[in-house]
């Protein structure tokens, strides 16, 4: 697997021969034993990293969960905004709004409904389709692009998306889903669609494929970034072991999913995990294409929303301390690969 | 052995087609964009940008009565090049048409046996042939002057201009590619959150990576561990607290308030890029240099800093593009007073005030630079993507 560390050499500096020397095997970072001394010195190299990131990050954040108990300004428990013969929770209102607001619960039949057009039910459709098209698309272009002799040229256009801003993008596909009047097609898809003699569809305003239209936008943006991290871990799969499989019969397909897709299972893990998390806090494309209308809205946007546009600070936070704690797990797992990482330098 | 050879090309034909038609369909929407910002209001309004490409196709009235001898886009008789617009001049309108029309040429009626066009057919080819006259010049910057100085009006800046009917926060003058509404305007303040966002990380970071990579200090694994976590922490969480504090200090709408934050935000993964590679250099490096007499001081100027170049580069076009396509933290925290690039074209997206080939010209404009320094310094960008696989 590629872990970070042997991909962060770089190929060609002056001093490439005394880096390519084998590092020792130890458990720790290796620290020259005439450095361990600690005092003050460290500390004094870490304080401004240190110093930004306890008041942007971590203040901040303790700060928001202590909003997201109070009301509208700041100024008093969220519980004062409860209303009479209102459902209440008290203290955690800006949390049954954050939680609820959204969903019609006279019938299940009308919970299911009002969940999918949700903000949570948007998400959950982000998250599937984005990692499902990013993932293979990366992959599979991945895997075809080693065997043909322009790979550089291609990668470099799969790639290019990443360079370009989500507002960008935006545009770029909001052009492209131009939806006109009768045959005047300026759009490029209802353009193709009228000359088959199709009828023209506003892609972005009607539910619910205005949703799935975005999402392709993030799978145009974002399938470039999984194909190159799955590219470099599919260039450590050893030759001779991909050749004895052919040797022995076995068919392409065979060969990837039964040698390629095991070996760099780890990678696509890790690029499943990122893009998950990509997904959670992505507000740029939705903002620039919908501004989160016709049902289109996700918990990144809705945040935005109540907090800029509705001024309402306990309601803002209460999302944004939602969207953390569907992050938490990927917290989680992130140290823990850092820790096995750790573990075999 | 001949066979094998064909057998085995055919093989990967498949993998040919896919691979092209995936490149084909995720480059033409940015061509889309590139080719609209190019051509005149009118055109984009009316006719798909792909047209460009097609020859012109003959319509209306025109086709009926000219294109058959005429060709279908004006050329097919040398002598009567309807697609020069001096030739087309000379007949503005139906009534100079027809009289032409009813003239003999070499002897023969023009129409032949064709009935002539009546006087409204006649008009509408006249409006045609001017028509074509336009876009025979289809292509320009107008759109991207347009763009720069924020000119929002029905027609072009030049245009205005010229007739001295241009909007009252335009000057003509140069002083308008400072316009608040350009995206001139725009373009430096992205320069200028940009840069000072992308060096002072890369700065704290080098210290910091060097303390965890070659520094012995209580709690570093824990530290670093903690860092690590931070990675992913959404931007949303911190946010709202900022911005408060912010609107407390006077900070909101500065340039030092965009930066700060930017600069905090972007420690942890810069920090754990900086150690990963640091953490690389050879241990000898570092006990010659202090058995030598070095100090901590000596090794980071003179060891660190020119050995983790490599890193640095990473390091500066990663947060180089976050920050200047960043469009959150802009909106929160400098908004419509300083406003970037970003800004600008959601702005315009979202109120429809202009047309597409203002908004395509703008949108073009601010991909460009992130556009030359992903191409002329993509192995970079790509390391620094691989090492960290985390930040988004």
């Amino acid at each position: 697997m590629a872990t970070p560390q042997d991909i962060s050499k770089p190929a060609t500096t002056p001093e490439v021969a005394i880096r390519r020397r084998p590092l020792r095997a130890s458990s720790a970072p290796p620290v020259p034993e005439i450095m361990k001394q600690g005092g003050l010195a460290p500390w004094l190299y870490l304080l401004p990293a240190l110093l930004v990131m306890s008041f942007f990050i971590v203040y901040p954040m303790i700060n928001t969960i202590g909003l997201s108990f109070l009301n509208k300004n700041g100024t008093a428990s969220a519980a004062t905004t409860c209303r009479a013969e209102q459902p209440c929770w008290g203290v955690f209102e800006n949390y049954r709004y954050a939680l609820t607001a959204e969903f019609n619960t006279s019938s299940p039949g009308a919970f299911w409904n009002s969940f999918w057009s949700s903000s949570y039910g948007n998400t959950i459709k982000w998250i599937f389709v984005m990692v499902v098209g990013t993932v293979s698309v990366g992959l599979g272009f991945a895997v075809l692009a080693d065997r043909v002799k322009y790979e550089a040229l291609a990668k470099a256009i799969l790639f290019m998306p990443m360079a370009i801003s989500f507002v960008g993008a935006g545009v770029i596909w909001k052009f492209v889903y131009d939806y006109g009047t009768g045959q005047k097609q300026i759009g490029l898809l209802n353009s193709i669609i009228t000359s088959l003699g199709g009828h023209p569809v506003a892609w972005l305003s009607t539910t619910p494929i205005n949703t799935y239209m975005i999402i392709l936008v993030g799978i145009w943006i974002w399938s470039g970034f999984c194909m190159t991290i799955l590219a470099a871990a599919l260039k450590s799969v050893p030759d001779e072991i991909l050749e004895a499989a052919r040797v022995d019969g076995a068919t392409e397909w065979t060969v990837f999913w039964r040698i390629m897709v095991p070996i760099i299972l780890p990678t696509i893990t890790v690029v499943v995990t990122t893009m998950v998390i990509n997904v959670l806090k992505l507000f740029d494309l939705v903002y620039v294409m919908t501004g989160g209308n016709f049902q289109t809205d996700v918990i990144a946007n809705r945040m935005y929303t109540e907090m800029y546009k509705n001024f309402n600070v306990g309601r803002g936070t209460a999302i944004a301390v939602v969207l953390v704690l569907a992050i938490i797990p990927f917290i989680y797992f992130n140290v823990r690969r850092f820790m096995e990482q750790e573990a075999t330098r | 052995m001949k066979k094998d050879q064909i057998n085995k090309l055919l093989n990967r034909i498949p993998t040919h087609v896919i691979i092209i038609l995936t490149m084909i369909i995720w480059i033409i929407p940015t061509v889309g964009l590139l080719v609209t910002s190019l051509r005149p209001p009118e055109a984009v309004r009316n006719t798909g940008w792909w047209t460009v490409f097609s020859p012109k196709n003959a319509s209306g009235p025109y086709a009926q009565y000219c294109a058959e001898c005429h060709g279908a886009d004006g050329k097919a008789i040398p002598q009567a090049d309807l697609s020069n617009p001096e030739v087309v001049a000379k007949y503005p309108r139906s009534l100079q048409l027809l009289a032409l029309l009813r003239k003999n040429i070499n002897g023969q009626p023009h129409m032949g046996n064709h009935p002539l066009p009546s006087a409204q057919e006649a008009a509408e080819i006249a409006a045609y042939l001017k028509q074509g006259e336009q876009s025979s010049s289809q292509f320009s910057l107008n759109n991207y002057v347009d763009a720069l100085v924020g000119y929002r009006g029905e027609n072009t800046y030049q245009a205005d201009c010229a007739a001295g009917t241009q909007p009252p926060d335009l000057h003509c003058n140069m002083s308008d590619i400072l316009n608040s509404r350009g995206m001139g305007r725009a373009f430096i303040n992205s320069l200028l959150v940009t840069i000072p966002a992308t060096l002072l990380p890369i700065l704290f970071a080098a210290f910091a990576g060097y303390a965890f990579a070659w520094l012995d200090f209580k709690g570093r694994f824990l530290l670093f561990a903690l860092l690590v976590g931070l990675q992913v922490v959404p931007l949303q969480m911190t946010l709202v607290p900022i911005s408060r504090f912010y609107a407390q200090v006077g900070l909101n709408g500065t340039f030092l308030g965009v930066w700060l934050f930017h600069t905090g935000f972007g420690m942890p993964y810069a920090i754990y890029l900086m150690r990963n590679f640091l953490g690389t250099l050879p241990k000898d490096l570092f006990e010659s240099a202090y058995l030598d007499g070095a100090s901590h001081w000596t090794a980071f100027r003179q060891l660190v800093i020119p050995l983790a170049l490599p890193a640095i580069a990473s390091l500066g076009i990663f947060q180089f593009l976050w920050v200047w396509n960043d469009l959150l933290v802009s909106l929160v925290f400098l908004g419509g007073t300083t406003p970037v690039m970003t800004y600008q074209i959601s702005n315009m997206v979202t109120s429809l005030g202009s047309g597409w080939q203002v908004l395509t010209a703008a949108a073009f404009l601010s991909m460009l630079l992130p556009m030359i320094v992903f191409f002329s310094l993509q192995r970079y960008f790509v390391r620094g993507m691989l090492a960290g696989a985390v930040k988004g």
